[in-house]
């Protein structure tokens, strides 16, 4: 072995001047500005595997999308949009689709990836004992879930241009809303799962995912629901979602555009902070 | 107080709840040098080498690193550790150099330094031909290997060693132990938990036994088998029915005198001359044996003989 000195060129052994010092007893246990490494090993990882994984999850919602939309679009006929105009039925649940798409792709990456990785490949437990800290981890991972949402997002939107349901520039939008979508579910995910310890615990996520799916105006509008439903169906982050994207896709903003954003933005500080504060209390006790 | 130690406890505890895994324990460790941490199963070794990773907060006491608190600067101390856990953690979703590429990208170290460093440490651990072969079809030992080769990825000064080599069959532990050999002479410092005494007299230039979270003595293995055991054991077998009665009759012969169910165990300085004074009181073993102390003596005196479950 040769004697090259300990971190040449890295973070290693870096001086430790007083003003390092100080940034490192904030934040120091927590983060070391190294999340371009969990993300390079989630790449690498990739590489070899789920691509079969993620060719499905980009399929789904277009099956979906060709069966309601295209299918049982023909008996529904066209429908009124966001703004008042009528569009087709396709057009009206693309969006909700592609909100779905976004959704399922950072849940599945950020529960059962990382309960896999958290429970069974002890992945986390050899990062921690690294430089890296749990919120350089926590972000790396999300970002990882994040990158695959934006296959899907950009995926989708491309398909439903093909298919000639796009009829405003608006409409590119919706890429980074999805981000935004699959950021708030990913973080939020992630922290959850953390709390998992079995399989059948991790079954819970589906229990609560499908009827989300399903309710969420995904096929028709809030209005078919009374009152105390239609509260309920608020409260739930897909909705949310679904009306952005369905904004987004026809340009027609209202007030209401920046609740759901900001809906999401709470989600992810949430999400990033309980998953970060798990990640310590697991791994770091 | 040893002014260049680069691990300094001082009266470190930990608990879990009401249960102290570490009672207050002191030691300090010079650079270079090997040091072990022995103790049956429960006695707090993997607790104090979580902390002093820090990836375990202390409840209290003092605990610094190359003056660093793990602690406080958990990241930062880490850079300056190699960590070889008791189970394999291998990244089996990656290939073999792989596995030392990415570990060594946690530490924010440049590829332009990893790549040849990567070969250089699959040189040392004897994996070169298995640089593109999947984890998973390594053996233990080959695993436990690559385990070693990755903590080593940022030059560590300080390498911990959580039970290297339980599991292993005899070839791969002396593979292992010339490995850790060739480190030391490289001037890292080794610090190990083992139950295998066999290794700790091998690997260690001082330890420590700890019981029940607690230092029951600290030394060289050369000195704590002069200070708690005698030079010789002599090992009587008169049949299991017959050892305990003999063993009344045996008093006086030797330094001490322990009756166990299968035999019993006397200590001396001369183990032959103490075999002529049994044969001289009459008493006649179906089989005996003179051997040296070792530490297992050490070690069974200090921490008993009952099963730690």
């Amino acid at each position: 072995m040769s004697t090259v000195a300990a971190g040449q060129g890295g973070t290693a052994s870096g001086p430790h001047s007083v003003t390092e010092a100080a940034r490192q007893r904030n934040f120091g246990a927590l983060y070391s500005r190294n999340v371009q490494a969990v993300v390079a090993r989630g790449l690498m990882a990739a590489k070899s595997s789920t691509w079969l994984i993620l060719v499905s999850g980009f399929f789904e919602p277009v099956l979906y999308l060709i069966a309601m939309g295209v299918g049982l679009g023909t008996i529904v006929g066209d429908v009124e949009g966001p703004g008042g105009q009528m569009i087709s039925y396709a057009a009206y649940i693309a969006p909700a689709l592609l909100a779905v798409s976004a959704m399922n792709g950072a849940v599945y990456d950020s529960t059962w990836n990382v309960f896999f990785k958290m429970n069974f490949a002890k992945l986390y437990q050899g990062m921690l004992y690294t430089s890296l800290g749990p919120l350089d981890v926590a972000m790396g991972e999300i970002f990882l879930a994040l990158l695959r949402g934006l296959l899907y997002a950009t995926g989708f939107t491309a398909v439903m241009g093909v298919m000639g349901l796009l009829t405003t520039f608006w409409a590119v939008l919706m890429i980074p809303a999805s981000l935004l979508i699959a950021f708030g579910f990913a973080s939020l995910g992630m922290g959850i799962t953390s709390f998992m310890k079995t399989f059948q615990q991790m079954d819970w996520i589906n229990f609560f995912m499908l009827p989300m799916f399903l309710f969420s105006a995904t096929f028709y509008p809030l209005s078919v629901y009374p009152g105390g439903i239609q509260w309920l169906i608020q409260a739930m982050p897909l909705w949310h979602g679904v009306e952005l994207l369905r904004q987004i896709s026809v340009g027609a903003f209202s007030p209401a555009t920046a609740v759901h954003i900001g809906y999401y933005l709470v989600m992810i500080v949430v999400g990033v902070a309980l998953t970060t504060g798990r990640l310590r209390k697991l791994f770091l006790k | 107080m040893n002014p260049d130690a680069v691990i300094r406890a001082e009266q470190l505890r930990k608990h879990y709840g009401d249960v102290a895994a570490v009672d207050g324990i002191s030691f300090e460790v010079p650079p270079g040098e090997s040091f072990g941490l022995l103790g049956p199963n429960g006695a707090g070794k993997s607790t104090t080498m979580k902390m002093i990773g820090g990836v375990s907060q202390r409840s209290s006491g003092k605990l610094s690193i190359m003056g660093l608190d793990p602690d406080v600067n958990g990241p930062e101390v880490r850079a300056h550790l190699g960590v070889v856990p008791q189970q394999d953690n291998l990244d089996e979703e990656l290939k073999v150099r792989e596995n030392l590429i990415v570990y060594g990208r946690y530490f924010g170290l440049p590829l332009s330094y990893l790549r040849p460093k990567a070969d250089e440490l699959l040189e040392f651990a004897q994996l070169t031909d298995k640089a593109k072969s999947r984890v998973d079809a390594l053996s233990g030992g080959m695993k436990r290997r690559l385990t070693i080769a990755r903590s080593l990825i940022n030059e560590p000064k300080i390498l911990l060693l959580d039970e290297p080599t339980t599991g292993l069959d005899p070839q791969a532990r002396h593979i292992l132990w010339d490995r850790l050999f060739r480190l030391k002479e490289q001037g890292v410092t080794l610090i190990l938990t083992t139950h295998y005494m066999d290794e700790a007299e091998q690997l260690c230039d001082r330890l420590i036994v700890v019981d029940k979270g607690r230092i029951m003595a600290e030394g060289s293995p050369a000195s704590l088998i002069r200070e708690h055991s005698t030079r010789e054991v002599l090992e009587l077998r008169f049949g299991s029915e017959r050892n305990a009665t003999i063993g009344a009759e045996l008093q006086g012969v030797g330094e001490r005198l322990e009756t166990l169910p299968d035999r019993v165990l006397i200590y001396a300085d001369d183990g032959e001359t103490a075999l002529e004074q049994v044969s001289a009181r009459g008493l006649h073993p179906l089989t005996s044996l003179v051997r040296r102390s070792s530490l297992e003596d050490v070690f069974l005196r200090l921490t008993g003989r009952s099963l730690v479950d």
